[in-house]
C-alpha cells in the first residue's frame, strides 16, 4: 500500500483549496492512502528570502517537528520543497542536530510530479483533457530541483491533450515572493512577457506546478481580460471526462 | 545620497527602461540571441559541461591564495621588465596613473575595455587635470561621445540604434548622417586611428593575468586595444586583483569559459597577449608598462568566507545575458559599474549593502544567473546571504537593518508558524476581513499596504472561506464510503 503526508502549502491551503482537493481525488484514484497533519503551517520560505532567517528557522522547526514521522511527505509547489530540502539545513549550520533532522526529513520530501514519476514511476494517471496545453517551469523546480521532465511526461500521458511549448517556458514569470510587491514595475514586465508567450503558444490553458507562479500568471490574465485557463497540474492530472468514474 | 533616494532612483530608472521600447528591442536581442546561444556554446565544449564545475575549482583555488600568485605575478612582470603598483583604494590607483602621466607630460590618453577604471572613476580624474581620454573600444566610444555610462559589460552601447548612433557622429564628429554599420565603422576608425598616433598613453584594462608568464590577456571587439597598449610611449594595464590567474594551464581554460559566456565565441574576436615593456628583441610595445592592481574593497571581499565566491567571477556577462530581471530594465537601471546579478552581489558589497540595497532586494531569485556563469558562481546563494546581512544588519560591514516593519511583520508571521491554532484563527480573519476589497471576476483588484504593489497591475485570489485544511477529512474519508 503506497501512503503520502501531503504537506500543503500555504497558498494552496488558503487560496487554492481545490489544488490539493484535485490532488486528493488523484491520489485516491491511484490508490494511495493519505494523511494531512492539521498542524502544518507555513515552510518558512517567505521569511527567508526576504533576508529574516531566524524567523524561517522557527517556521522550519515547526515543519520539520510536524512531518518528521512521516516517511513520504508529497507537496503540490516545488519552491517549498527547495526551501525544505536545500535551505533548512543552511539554517541549522549551527545548530547540528536540528541540521541532522533537516537533512533527514528533506529527504522524504518530495514535489508532486517528482513523487510520481520518480519514485512512484507512474506512466499513467488516467486522466482526461480535452484542449491544448502549454506548460510553465517554474524556477525552483526547474532549477533548484531538477524537475522538467517529469511534468511533461505527465502531461503527455494526458488523453485528448495536445502539449504545445511555449517560448522560454523556463524564463521567470516575474513572481519572485516579495520581489512582486516591492518592485511591481520590473515583476509586471516579466510577466507581462510570460504572458505573451503563452498566448502565442495558442493554447488554451497554462499548466505549472507551483501556485505562486500561476497566481502571478492568473492575476495578470483576470485582470487583463485575457482568456486562458490556468491549471495547477494536480487539477489537470485529476481531471477526467465527463461521467467517469 | 542616502538609501531611500538610491531607492527611488532604482524604481524611476526600472520603470522608465520599461518604457523605453528601442532598449527593449536590444535587450531582447541580447537575451534571445546572446543568452541563448552561451547555453548551447557550455554543451558543445570539448570537455563537456563539467568543465565550468572544473573552472570554478580553478578559481576558488587561486582566490584561496591570493597573496601567493599574486607576488607571483608582481615578481614575473618585474622580471619582463614592467613597474607593479598595489593601489589599496581607488583613489591610490587614480593617483598612480596620474603620476605616471604626469612624469610624461601626456596630454592624450586613449583607453579600452576597462571596466575597472569605471570603477575607479579614471576618466573624470583624469580630464580635471586637462588630460584627454579618449575610449577606443566601438561601444565605449559611442558611450563616451554620448556622455553615458556603459550598460553591459561587454555591450556597452547596446542600449544604441544605430540610427541613435548615426545622429551621435552627425553631432560630435561633424560628418554626413549614416545609419549604415560598416560606414558608421569606418567613420570611429578613421577618428580614433588620429588618437592613437598622437596619444602619449595607453590605459587598458585585464581580462586574464597569468602568474607564471606575467602576462596579461586582453580579448576586444575591433583589436584596438592592440594599439592602445603598443602605440603610445606608456601603457598601464589596471585590474581587479582577484584577475589573476596562476598558469597557462589555467588561463586557457578560463579564457576558453570566458569567450563563451560573453558571446558564445569559442575565441575573442581580438585577443592580446600583453608582456610589458618593448625591447630589442620585441619592438612592438610601448617604452613603459605599468600594472596597476587594485584592491578597492576586494579583501575585505575576500575575508568574509560567504562573499569570498563572487572573487571567482571573470566578468564574462553570461549572467546580464541571461537574467530576466536585467532584461527588462538593462545596465543603467542599476547605477552602478556592475550592473545584473554579478553588480546586485558586487555593488553592494563595494560601494555598501544599505546604499545600494535594491540591487540585490530586486531580483527573483530565479536562477538563471547561476546557471549562465561560466564559472557556476552561486550568485542566488549570495543574493540571499546579502538580504540576511540587511534584514539583522551586520557591524563587519556596517550595515544597518534594512526595516523595522518588515521585520515585525515576519517576526508575527513566524509566531503564527509555531502556533497553529493561531494560524488557523488569524487566516480566518483574514478570510472575514477581506470582503471590504474590491473584486472582479471573483478576484480582488485593490489591496493596501504591501499588497498594494501586486494589485497595481494584477489581481489576487482571494483567501477562501473554506480552506484545504477544511476540506481534508471530509475528502479523504469519502474514498473509504466508496
Amino acid at each position: 500500500m503506497t501512503h503520502a503526508t501531503l504537506f500543503i502549502q500555504c497558498i494552496v491551503d488558503g487560496m487554492y483549496p481545490e489544488v490539493g482537493e484535485a490532488m486528493v481525488k488523484l491520489f485516491q484514484r491511484l490508490d494511495i492512502t493519505m494523511d494531512y497533519p492539521e498542524n502544518q503551517t507555513c515552510c518558512g520560505q517567505p521569511s527567508f528570502n526576504s533576508g529574516y532567517r531566524k524567523e524561517a528557522a522557527k517556521a522550519a522547526k515547526h515543519y520539520i517537528e510536524t512531518f518528521e514521522d512521516a516517511e513520504t511527505i508529497v507537496c503540490p509547489s516545488g519552491s517549498c520543497v527547495s526551501m525544505v530540502r536545500h535551505h533548512y539545513p543552511e539554517l541549522f549550520e549551527n545548530e547540528p542536530a536540528w541540521k541532522n533532522r533537516a537533512i533527514d526529513v528533506g529527504k522524504r520530501t518530495f514535489e508532486l510530479t517528482e513523487y510520481l514519476i520518480d519514485v512512484l514511476k507512474i506512466e499513467n494517471t488516467d486522466a482526461y483533457y480535452d484542449g491544448t496545453i502549454t506548460y510553465h517551469d517554474s524556477c525552483h523546480l526547474k532549477r533548484y530541483l531538477g524537475v522538467a521532465a517529469q511534468p511533461r511526461a505527465l502531461i503527455n500521458q494526458v488523453k485528448g491533450a495536445t502539449f504545445v511549448e511555449m517560448k522560454d517556458s523556463d524564463t521567470c514569470c516575474g513572481f519572485g515572493g516579495a520581489f512582486s510587491t516591492k518592485y511591481p514595475d520590473i515583476s509586471t514586465a516579466m510577466v507581462k512577457e510570460k504572458v505573451k508567450n503563452i498566448l502565442d503558444s495558442g493554447a488554451d490553458a497554462v499548466v505549472g506546478c507551483d501556485m505562486g507562479c500561476l497566481m502571478n500568471i492568473k492575476g495578470y490574465l483576470n485582470r487583463h481580460n485575457l482568456n486562458v485557463r490556468v491549471m495547477h497540474i494536480a487539477q489537470l492530472l485529476a481531471g477526467q471526462k465527463a461521467g467517469a468514474v | 545620497m542616502n538609501h531611500d533616494t538610491a531607492t527611488k532612483k532604482y524604481v524611476q530608472n526600472s520603470a522608465l527602461a520599461i518604457k523605453d521600447e528601442i532598449l527593449q528591442s536590444a535587450l531582447n536581442k541580447i537575451q534571445s540571441g546572446l543568452g541563448k546561444a552561451t547555453a548551447l556554446s557550455y554543451q558543445n565544449l570539448d570537455e563537456g559541461p563539467p568543465l565550468r564545475l572544473k573552472a570554478h575549482e580553478i578559481r576558488e583555488k587561486t582566490i584561496n591564495n591570493l597573496d601567493v600568485v599574486l607576488t607571483r605575478l608582481a615578481a614575473k612582470v618585474r622580471d619582463n621588465g614592467g613597474k607593479v603598483y598595489f593601489a589599496r583604494t581607488d583613489k591610490q590607483a587614480v593617483d598612480y596613473c596620474l603620476k605616471v602621466a604626469q612624469q610624461h607630460h601626456v596630454k592624450q590618453v586613449v583607453k579600452g575595455k576597462s571596466m575597472v577604471t569605471e570603477e575607479i572613476g579614471l576618466n573624470p580624474a583624469f580630464e580635471a587635470k586637462g588630460i584627454e581620454v579618449n575610449e577606443t573600444d566601438l561601444g565605449e566610444y559611442i558611450v563616451q561621445l554620448a556622455g553615458e555610462k556603459p550598460s553591459h559589460i561587454i555591450a556597452p552601447a547596446a542600449h544604441k540604434t544605430r540610427q541613435q548612433v548615426g545622429r551621435l557622429f552627425e553631432q560630435k564628429l561633424g560628418v554626413p548622417y549614416t545609419e549604415d554599420p560598416p560606414e558608421l565603422t569606418r567613420i570611429a576608425r578613421k577618428a580614433l586611428r588620429e588618437k592613437f598616433l598622437t596619444a602619449d598613453m595607453g590605459i587598458s584594462g585585464c581580462n586574464l593575468a597569468c602568474a607564471e608568464t606575467g602576462h596579461m590577456t586582453v580579448v576586444s571587439n575591433e583589436g584596438n586595444i592592440r594599439m592602445s597598449t603598443t602605440l603610445p610611449k606608456v601603457h598601464v594595464a589596471i585590474m581587479g586583483m582577484e584577475r589573476v590567474v596562476p598558469n597557462l594551464e589555467d588561463h586557457d581554460i578560463l579564457f576558453r569559459l570566458l569567450s563563451r559566456g560573453a558571446a558564445a565565441q569559442k575565441l575573442g574576436g581580438y585577443v592580446s597577449y600583453i608582456g610589458g615593456p618593448g625591447g630589442p628583441e620585441f619592438p612592438d610595445g610601448p617604452e613603459e608598462f605599468h600594472l596597476v592592481i587594485l584592491d578597492n574593497g576586494r579583501s575585505r571581499i575576500l575575508a568574509d568566507p560567504k562573499f569570498r565566491e563572487i572573487l571567482c567571477c571573470i566578468r564574462c556577462s553570461a549572467c546580464l545575458n541571461a537574467c530576466p530581471v536585467y532584461g527588462k530594465i538593462g545596465g543603467h537601471a542599476y547605477d552602478s559599474t556592475y550592473c545584473g546579478p554579478i553588480g546586485a552581489v558586487l555593488t553592494p558589497l563595494m560601494e555598501g549593502m544599505n546604499q545600494a540595497k535594491d540591487l540585490c532586494l530586486g531580483e527573483s531569485l530565479c536562477g538563471a544567473c547561476k546557471q549562465a556563469c561560466s564559472v557556476n558562481i552561486d550568485l542566488p546563494r549570495m543574493l540571499l546571504e546579502l538580504r540576511y546581512r540587511l534584514a539583522y544588519g551586520d557591524d563587519q560591514w556596517e550595515t544597518k537593518p534594512v526595516s523595522v516593519v518588515e521585520k515585525t511583520i515576519h517576526q508575527a508571521w513566524a509566531l503564527l508558524a509555531g502556533h497553529p491554532a493561531l494560524y488557523r484563527a488569524v487566516l480566518t480573519t483574514f478570510a472575514l476581513g477581506q470582503k471590504i476589497f474590491p473584486t472582479s471576476k471573483g478576484m480582488i483588484t485593490k489591496m493596501p499596504g504591501p499588497g498594494a504593489g501586486w494589485t497595481k497591475s494584477r489581481d489576487i485570489q482571494p483567501l477562501s472561506q473554506t480552506p484545504f485544511r477544511k476540506r481534508f477529512k471530509k475528502l479523504n474519508a469519502q474514498k473509504a464510503d466508496r
